[in-house]
């Protein structure tokens, strides 16, 4: 398992950066009507999609959730497509025809999002079956919040996994809510690993806003995962800075106090954290925002001057050419 | 029929090593022997028992496909492909499309329906017309054993998820079966009795029953009927009902689900929107009634429609 140190913290700085202002710019595209749908925001959730996805492979698959914007830019999909695609452009990811919930970037191994909750979880096993059959070191990981662990699919997968000892890590973003409500209203079990407990898999709960301990913890399980061990769970405690989707008024939770998020804040601590191990100094890290939001305004500029995809295109991609 | 699936399956595994097998009790060959000796010859890795999970095996599926490989999952009964729907209709069947074009599934849904078993309602439905109205499905149906090899081999090579509906009582109905299985594409109806008086499109076992009313007809009315089988839902071949109904000005779609909201109905709308002038009557349509299969043996035969439903619709057109 590789250590974080200096050159790879600001690598992840830089993947925290691009996916935090690329989401308040397409928070701030939605409000100016630029961008239509149901758009899911991952604000204050970067550290576990940056810790996670910088460990892993393009030939690795990465499956997530309806918020899944971060996890495809941690996997490396490239800022400008994934804006086409928000803003249903032909240069987009998928042609305008996915849209935020349904971001696929096969080439860096992002397999998927989706808009069912935990849907994608008996899926992400199937590709750890395929790896398996194939020979293959690859390793799957899905993404999912608390509030998919009380679907029926994710105990069947559960299940499945620990039955077929597959290289599969589970990776819960446990941001407290499930859609609108509290995880206390949906369930009794408060830790998502404690659910899983009974089926004997490797599982830890970790602080998910601590980038440090995210990248241990994740990195332990895919070093096991790579020689063929599996499955395991990784629950991340986070923090939805945002609300269920943007125009959620919100009124079931009270907002941080900035003083108290500056605590929470993956990036701020990651900062704080790497100046006191000595990976690299304050001034050194002056540009990586700044160059990030040059890449975000890029992006935006290719989606704007992007065309509309061919009226044509949806008749003509229901089937795959046998 | 379940001895051409079985030997399809084997040959398939045998010509890639991508497929694979998995369902409940596969390895066990599953209550009608489809996968039985395969687990034998091709090992518990590529003939994989589930639990009853329909959901999450399904899901599975569709990631192996996803991921390179060719699964044929099995849902042991039609009925429990309503656990399975989530993952077909959200995920299997819009991959492709949503993804633009990155992801492809080509996977095969095998499963069964049909009643006449005494399974009562909840073992017996005929469902495919759901299937039918979601688009990234390919819906299959064979009627004779001949062309569920042939159709089945075909599925597993088509890059799209394709749904396979065998009927639980033609299983081990006798046929006689060539030695070589050609493969038979998807979307090409068969003309199993030709006739130039009416046009029967009839659906897996209703097939066998519209032959045995067209026997009757001949005999007792001198009605000669043309019977084709679809084989295929989607795609349809549509040009060759067409091209029938054409030549004979009437229609009669018979299929063993219940009639109300039937695939019947598409094959109705579809053909008076192409053939209206050649209509000499109003298409009939025959199938089981606005309720669900009964246990009781005599109320169910009531219930299913067969032959002599058939040949009354050919009577009443008029």
């Amino acid at each position: 398992m590789d250590e974080l140190g200096g050159e790879q913290a600001i690598r992840l700085l830089a993947t925290m950066w691009r996916i935090r202002l690329f989401e308040e710019r397409v928070g701030q595209l939605v409000r100016a009507g630029e961008i239509d749908g149901l758009i899911h925001l991952s604000t204050g959730q970067e550290g576990v999609a940056a810790a996670v996805c910088s460990q892993l492979r393009d030939d690795d698959h990465v499956y997530s959730g309806h918020r899944a914007h971060g996890h495809a830019i941690a996997q490396g999909a490239s800022l400008g497509r994934v804006m086409a695609e928000l803003m249903g452009r032909d240069t987009g990811l998928c042609r305008g025809l996915g849209g935020s919930m349904h971001l696929v970037d096969v080439e860096h191994g992002f397999m998927g999002a989706t808009g069912v909750v935990g849907g994608n979880v008996p899926i992400a096993l199937g590709s750890a079956l395929a790896a398996r059959l194939r020979g293959l070191d690859t390793v799957s990981v899905v993404f999912f919040g608390d509030g998919a662990v009380q679907a029926g699919h994710f105990t069947e997968t559960v299940n499945l996994a620990t039955l077929w000892r597959l290289p599969l890590i589970l990776v819960c973003e446990n941001n407290g809510f499930a859609e609108f409500t509290p995880r206390s209203a949906h369930t009794v079990v408060e830790r998502v690993s404690d659910v899983v407990a009974p089926y004997g898999l490797g599982r830890v709960t970790v602080d998910g806003n601590d980038v440090q301990a995210t990248w241990d913890a994740f990195g332990g399980f895919l070093q096991s995962a790579r020689a063929g061990g599996g499955p395991f769970l990784l629950e991340c405690l986070t923090h939805r800075v945002r609300g269920h989707y943007e125009g959620d008024p919100g009124r079931y939770r009270e907002a941080l106090a900035e003083e108290e998020w500056q605590e929470k804040d993956p990036i701020i601590r990651l900062e704080r954290h790497g100046v006191a191990e000595e990976w690299f100094a304050e001034d050194e890290l002056r540009g990586v925002a700044a160059g990030a939001a040059e890449e975000v305004e890029d992006a935006v500029r290719f989606g704007r001057e992007s065309p509309l995809p061919p009226a044509g295109i949806v008749e003509s991609m229901v089937y795959a050419d046998a | 029929m379940i001895a051409a699936i079985n030997r399809t399956l084997a040959e398939a595994m045998r010509g890639d090593e991508r497929v694979l097998v998995l369902g409940e009790d596969v390895a066990e060959g599953g209550p009608y022997t489809a996968t039985a000796g395969l687990a034998e010859e091709f090992g518990t890795e590529r003939v994989v028992n589930t639990p009853i999970s329909e959901a999450a095996i399904t899901g599975v599926a569709i990631g192996a496909a996803q991921a390179g490989l060719r699964p044929v999952l099995e849902i042991m009964f039609v009925d429990f492909l309503t656990l399975a729907l989530d993952q077909l209709v959200n995920a299997a069947a819009k991959a492709h499309f949503m993804s633009g074009g990155q992801l492809t599934v080509p996977l095969v849904l095998r499963t069964q329906g049909g009643a006449g078993q005494r399974g009562a309602a909840q073992h017996s439905q005929s469902l495919e017309s759901w299937l039918t109205h979601v688009p990234g499905l390919k819906v299959v149906m064979p009627s004779r054993a001949v062309d569920a090899a042939g159709l089945l081999a075909t599925a597993i090579a088509d890059p799209n998820p394709v749904v396979f509906v065998e009927c639980k009582t033609l299983y081990f109905r006798k046929e006689d079966v060539p030695e070589q299985l050609p493969s038979v594409p998807l979307g090409r109806a068969s003309v199993l009795r030709e006739g130039g008086d009416v046009t029967i499109v009839a659906l897996s076992r209703l097939v066998h029953d519209a032959l045995a009313a067209a026997k009757r007809l001949a005999a007792d009315d001198g009605i000669e009927a043309e019977v084709i089988d679809p084989r295929t839902l989607v795609p349809l071949d549509l040009e060759a009902i067409v091209a029938s109904v054409e030549r004979t000005g009437r229609l009669v779609v018979a299929h063993e689900a219940v009639e109300h909201g039937g695939f019947g109905a598409e094959v109705v709308a579809r053909v008076q929107e192409a053939a209206f002038d050649s209509l000499d009557a109003p298409i009939a349509r025959v199938g089981a009634p606005f309720a669900p299969v009964p246990f009781s043996g005599p109320l169910e035969d009531a219930y299913l429609a067969g032959a002599d439903e058939i040949v009354a619709a050919v009577r009443g057109l008029r």
